[in-house]
């Protein structure tokens, strides 16, 4: 069941019982959730409510019924507006196909139910294709490209004629109508001829105002964020001009902070392990001045014993930053599936770990002991004048 | 001790000097371009044994210069020179046929090694370009189309790994027990497999790294 639902997410209300969804109501919900139960579209459900009314009031019935048997869906946050814009649509077309029923007593049977029955498909189609904000474009007058669905356009609108002429033929009146028919089509024809070249440029207008406006936008927040961090740390550079190691210290950092913005994928820095020993790297480098290069391969989700890796691996960049004297310090993490490896290597004076007095807690306890206390290892190969390489190995949880 | 003759193309002419101050003597620099039609005329012209190629430059950038240099059939090396760290460029840049990547903060002296190196014909990887080759050839559950070509050797994860560690290759040389020819032999290996896999994870792994 679980599993059911987590593969149709679109389909929240597709569980086991008739709910009425508050989004996207027409009148009450009442075709939409029968829709989502029985796997349909709303519309046709919405569709064979409004011609049963048409037929004999049946669908009123129905609808209501349902509306009174069926709970609401528990709605999140504020309940959403109505789509008045549906609502009208199917008011207008319910009135058109009434009007026309009671005119020709089509509904009584007969061929003359076809050509309606098509028509009004085709303009629900039509309305229906729309997304609510092109709906309500439409509603407003706007005229705007539509690029997608036009083939959907084409046959909704097909329809449309189709079954206005299906309806004048199959009632005998089309030979009448003809003069009309002609007449209508030429003024039509003429004002969109005279209409044509203005609608063309309010279209154009409109593209190219809204590239504008997505242009501007984007100029906004880079600008935003050079702002607030480039040109901050350009002026500092300015003040502290006299302190090289400041200097290099502020690019650095700069430099990284921009890295990040352009190259990382948006990480959540105290979730996964590539982003946590970028982020204790980017603070050990800012402390101490001296650049830090990281290689990460491979990713994981943090947990309880890869923080303790991450604070043994953030003990050994501060020693090699702080005692090395090496001008940059290289950590290469990688996650494989059953272990995570850590190392940190300087290529300064090194040491002799004999003679690293016993009192020190920086290698023994920050780094081995905390490793071993969590059930990974670490291993330190340094000699003097050699460098130094801390290797940390933690197995990973199952 | 040969000289190697060098054009250096970079939109910047700051880095431009900067870059021809640092190299060592057995560096000879013919000369420099500043977008992609200067680069290939003048490499037509010049034929340099090693152009150092900027990733990002008007016209279509140090991939547009590869493309239509190696396209030709020239006898040319490219060093790729870059401030990107994004995988797409480095990796776009190493398939397009250049021979080996090293980013801008690099040493004048390990960049005068990088040019001798890549004109004797061998690759040179960075630790991030071999982060980026481990992390692209790693775990994948579709199985490799061609075995050869899809997957890298116990030996050559090895070597990929302490370059990502920082190593040099006298470094990696030492600690594996081999000489440093072998190194070289072990990363050009690489550089071939990156080159011509179809691994469609590759270019795949390239991009969404750039999506996320």
């Amino acid at each position: 069941m679980l599993r059911e639902m987590s593969e149709t997410p679109t389909v929240p209300d597709a569980g086991p019982r008739l709910v009425r969804p508050a989004s996207g109501r027409v009148v009450a919900g009442v075709a939409q959730g029968a829709a989502a139960q029985l796997r349909l579209d709303p519309v046709v459900l919405r569709l064979g409510f409004l011609l049963l009314t048409v037929v004999n009031g049946l669908g009123v019935v129905a609808y209501a019924a349902l509306w009174m048997f069926t709970p609401k869906e528990e709605a999140k946050g504020p309940e959403p507006a109505r789509d008045w814009g549906q609502f009208a649509a199917y008011g207008v077309l319910w009135v058109a196909v009434a009007g026309f029923g009671w005119i020709t007593g089509a509904f009584d049977g007969g061929i003359g139910t076809w050509p309606i029955a098509a028509g009004g498909i085709g303009a629900l189609i039509l309305w229906q294709q729309a997304d609510p904000s092109r709906r309500q474009r439409w509603m407003s007058g706007a005229v705007r490209q539509v690029n997608t669905g036009w083939v959907r356009t084409l046959i909704g609108a097909l329809l449309v004629v189709v079954g206005a002429f299906g309806f004048l033929a199959a009632s005998g009146e089309l030979a009448k109508a003809k003069t009309g028919l002609v007449f209508t089509a030429v003024v039509v024809g003429g004002m969109l001829l005279i209409a044509a070249p203005w609608l063309a440029s309010l279209v154009k207008e409109l593209q190219r105002e809204r590239t504008e406006r997505i242009r501007q936008e984007e100029r906004a927040e880079v600008a935003a964020h050079v702002h607030d961090s480039v040109l901050h740390t350009l002026t500092l550079i300015q003040r502290n001009a006299h302190d090289a190691r400041e200097v290099t210290r502020l690019a650095r950092s700069q430099e990284r902070e921009l890295r990040n913005w352009l190259y990382q994928p948006k990480q959540d820095a105290d979730a996964t392990l590539a982003a946590a020993v970028r982020r204790v790297a980017a603070e050990e480098e800012d402390a101490h001045g001296v650049p830090i290069e990281i290689v990460c391969v491979g990713d994981c989700d943090l947990d309880e014993r890869l923080g303790a890796l991450l604070q043994a691996a953030r003990q050994a960049m501060v020693n090699a930053a702080r005692y090395s004297g090496a001008s940059v310090i290289s950590v290469y993490a990688e996650v494989e599936p059953d272990e995570v490896t850590v190392f940190v290597r300087d290529r300064g004076k090194g040491f002799d770990m004999d003679d690293v007095p016993a009192d020190r807690m920086g290698i023994r306890q920050s780094i081995i002991g905390r490793m071993e206390r969590n059930g990974g290892s670490a291993r330190v190969r340094t000699e003097p004048g050699d460098g130094t390489e801390v290797m940390l190995t933690m197995k990973r949880e199952s | 001790m040969k000289t190697v003759r060098v054009l250096i193309v970079d939109d910047h002419r700051l880095f431009r000097s900067g870059v021809r101050a640092e190299l060592g003597p057995s560096i000879q620099v013919l000369g420099e371009a500043e977008d992609v039609e200067s680069a290939v005329a003048s490499i037509a012209e010049l034929k340099p044994d090693v152009v150092l190629l900027d990733v990002h430059m008007p016209g279509g950038g140090g991939q547009e210069v590869l493309r239509r240099v190696l396209g030709s059939g020239a006898q040319v090396r490219f060093l790729a020179l870059s401030v990107s760290d994004a995988a797409e460029d480095v990796i776009g840049v190493i398939r397009g046929g250049a021979r080996g990547y090293v980013t801008k903060t690099i040493s004048g002296a390990e960049l005068t090694d990088a040019i001798i190196r890549v004109s004797d014909g061998d690759a040179v990887f960075s630790p991030r370009l071999a982060g980026f080759v481990l992390d692209a050839f790693a775990s994948s559950e579709a199985p490799p189309i061609d075995p050869e070509l899809d997957s890298l050797t116990q030996r050559e994860r090895e070597v990929l790994r302490l370059i990502a560690r920082g190593y040099a290759y006298k470094e990696i040389a030492k600690e594996l027990f081999i000489s440093v020819k072998t190194v070289e032999t072990h990363v050009s290996s690489v550089l071939r497999k990156l080159q011509l896999s179809n691994r469609h994870e590759l270019s795949r792994w390239a991009t969404a790294r750039r999506l996320v």
